[in-house]
């Protein structure tokens, strides 16, 4: 009996707060650590991963032709060319959600299960059918949130929809949920101009995965099209997601958050050389 | 009886609907008879119609539209107070009568005409709903609606930003009421709500309510107590 991949689902309601990002780096994390990666980008309609990921001059299939039958699930993955262990299956750029069934996915997440360690689904945006299709499957799902309490109340509703509208919650089982606080900035949390961590969590009550620091290292690798870890792996948010990845796998990683800032003496020294 | 609400918590006009018990009077040809044993019947209990609304069923008499006023002006002598007709088609009636009701059930419980504890029966006749109540477990979540029309509930976890609990009883909240709670929804004045932890949106109690930004600001984050008095919502912290 082959193993089964652990379907995830990186989702989090509101847009812009790091999900695709999440999902390559994540994806990647745990390809450079051995396992068997397929990525699958359900924002039909405004693809994103094959960019972040640098796979777009790769595309011939996306998930809407292997829905509908036109291509085989074979056809339209890709495999990264940086690790031989993470494939990517993207999206359609010209079609829209109403393309995507909840069959088409129930039998492409089916065929991907025995041949993989881990399925991931990067969301869209929304709780409409993406996003609700998106989570469908999910064994475990990763809740990206920015501290900051329109994004913490989004992903208050997903964690609602998690525990009533995937397969897992109506077959009376749960999902497994996790936090990954992205963009986090400890120096404005201090000051007051973010939700600090405990809130978020006493908000949200679900555990945390891991607390990404914001860093223009994130901007520079999705312009690049590699996933952070891949880019710079010795950079703080590299850390933190190769962490986080760590942590998914079972492993018991001390929470920290990781930081590239030098301390006060450098940085006032770093200054005064300048 | 019919029991509908509309609770629109945000507007300032409030529609709701209640059901009640009403007596009904049915008058039978010829009617001066009919009235001779209901003065027959009053000597025995005296006042007993006096306050209570009262249904004229004119199936058994058909009367024309001054006929009803004859017979209304009669029964109001005699200090009965007719608040709708029955068994009689609304069109071609002088528009000046009361309305003809629809939809009515009749009571349960058969009032014993002048037997002492007539009145009390009254008050019990309507059929009280057996006592229940919801017990939450998990925290509910942004977006989701409870509603139970039916008693208390109680959440043990947290009622996030977004979330609402409606309930035709009190509510108990241990954890943070971060979003809305609505007690006393079929019209329960005597409903309360508790939080260990007072964040809410909005608090409402039998359709009169208090926004967040109508609340002492001391109030925050503190363990709360909301009632009705006297119409209006009462805040206090139970610390």
């Amino acid at each position: 009996m082959a193993n089964m991949a652990k379907v995830l689902v990186v989702t989090s309601g509101k847009g812009g707060v790091g999900k695709t990002t999440s999902t390559a780096a994540l994806g990647a994390a745990l390809a450079q650590a051995g396992q068997k990666v397929a990525v699958i980008d359900f924002d039909v309609g405004l693809r994103n991963l094959d960019l972040v990921m640098g796979a777009e001059r790769r595309v011939v299939f996306d998930l809407v032709n292997v829905v509908q039958g036109v291509a085989k699930l074979s056809q339209a993955l890709i495999r990264d060319k940086r690790l031989d262990t993470l494939w990517l299956l993207p999206a359609s750029q010209t079609r829209d959600k109403d393309a995507l069934t909840e069959e088409g996915i129930a039998a492409i997440i089916k065929e991907m299960r025995p041949n993989y360690d881990w399925v991931i689904c990067d969301s869209p945006a929304g709780i409409e059918r993406g996003a609700t299709l998106a989570m469908r499957f999910a064994d475990i799902a990763v809740i990206v949130t920015n501290p900051e309490v329109s994004s913490v109340r989004d992903s208050d509703r997903i964690i609602g929809l998690l525990d009533s509208k995937t397969e897992k919650a109506e077959k009376g089982q749960r999902v497994e949920k996790h936090v990954l606080i992205t963009r986090y900035d400890p120096q404005r949390a201090a000051r007051g101009e973010m939700l600090n961590i405990e809130d978020v969590l006493e908000i949200l009550s679900t555990p945390l995965l891991g607390i990404i620091p914001e860093s223009e290292e994130v901007l520079r690798a999705s312009n690049i099209g590699s996933p952070v870890t891949l880019s710079n792996a010795t950079s703080a948010p590299a850390r933190a997601y190769l962490d986080a990845a760590r942590r998914l796998k079972g492993d018991d990683v001390p929470m920290h958050i990781p930081t590239d800032r030098k301390g006060l003496f450098d940085k006032l020294f770093g200054r005064r050389a300048a | 009886m019919k029991s509908a609400i509309a609770v629109r918590p945000q507007r300032s006009i409030r529609f709701r609907g209640r059901s009640l018990l009403a007596f009904v009077l049915t008058p039978a040809l010829p009617i001066t008879r009919w009235i001779a044993e209901l003065d027959d019947w009053c000597k025995n209990s005296p006042d007993f119609f006096v306050g209570r609304p009262i249904i004229l069923d004119l199936a058994g008499a058909s009367l024309s539209s001054s006929g009803i006023f004859r017979l209304l002006a009669i029964l109001r002598n005699r200090g009965i107070r007719v608040i709708g007709l029955d068994g009689v088609e609304a069109g071609g009636l002088d528009p000046a009568l009361p309305p003809v009701l629809k939809g009515g059930r009749s009571g349960d419980e058969a009032i014993a005409p002048g037997s002492a504890d007539a009145a009390t029966n009254f008050a019990a006749a309507p059929q009280r709903p057996e006592s229940t109540s919801l017990l939450l477990e998990s925290p509910i979540r942004s977006g989701q609606s409870v509603i139970f029309p039916y008693g208390d509930v109680t959440v043990l976890g947290s009622v996030s930003s977004g979330a609402e609990v409606v309930a035709g009883g009190s509510i108990h909240i241990y954890g943070a009421l971060r979003g809305r709670a609505l007690a006393g929804s079929m019209g329960n004045g005597r409903a309360s709500i508790f939080c260990s932890r007072n964040e809410a949106e909005l608090v409402s109690i039998d359709g009169y309510y208090r926004t967040a930004e109508e609340m002492d600001a001391s109030l925050r984050s503190r363990p709360t107590q909301c009632w009705l008095q006297d119409r209006i919502m009462m805040l206090a912290a139970l610390d």
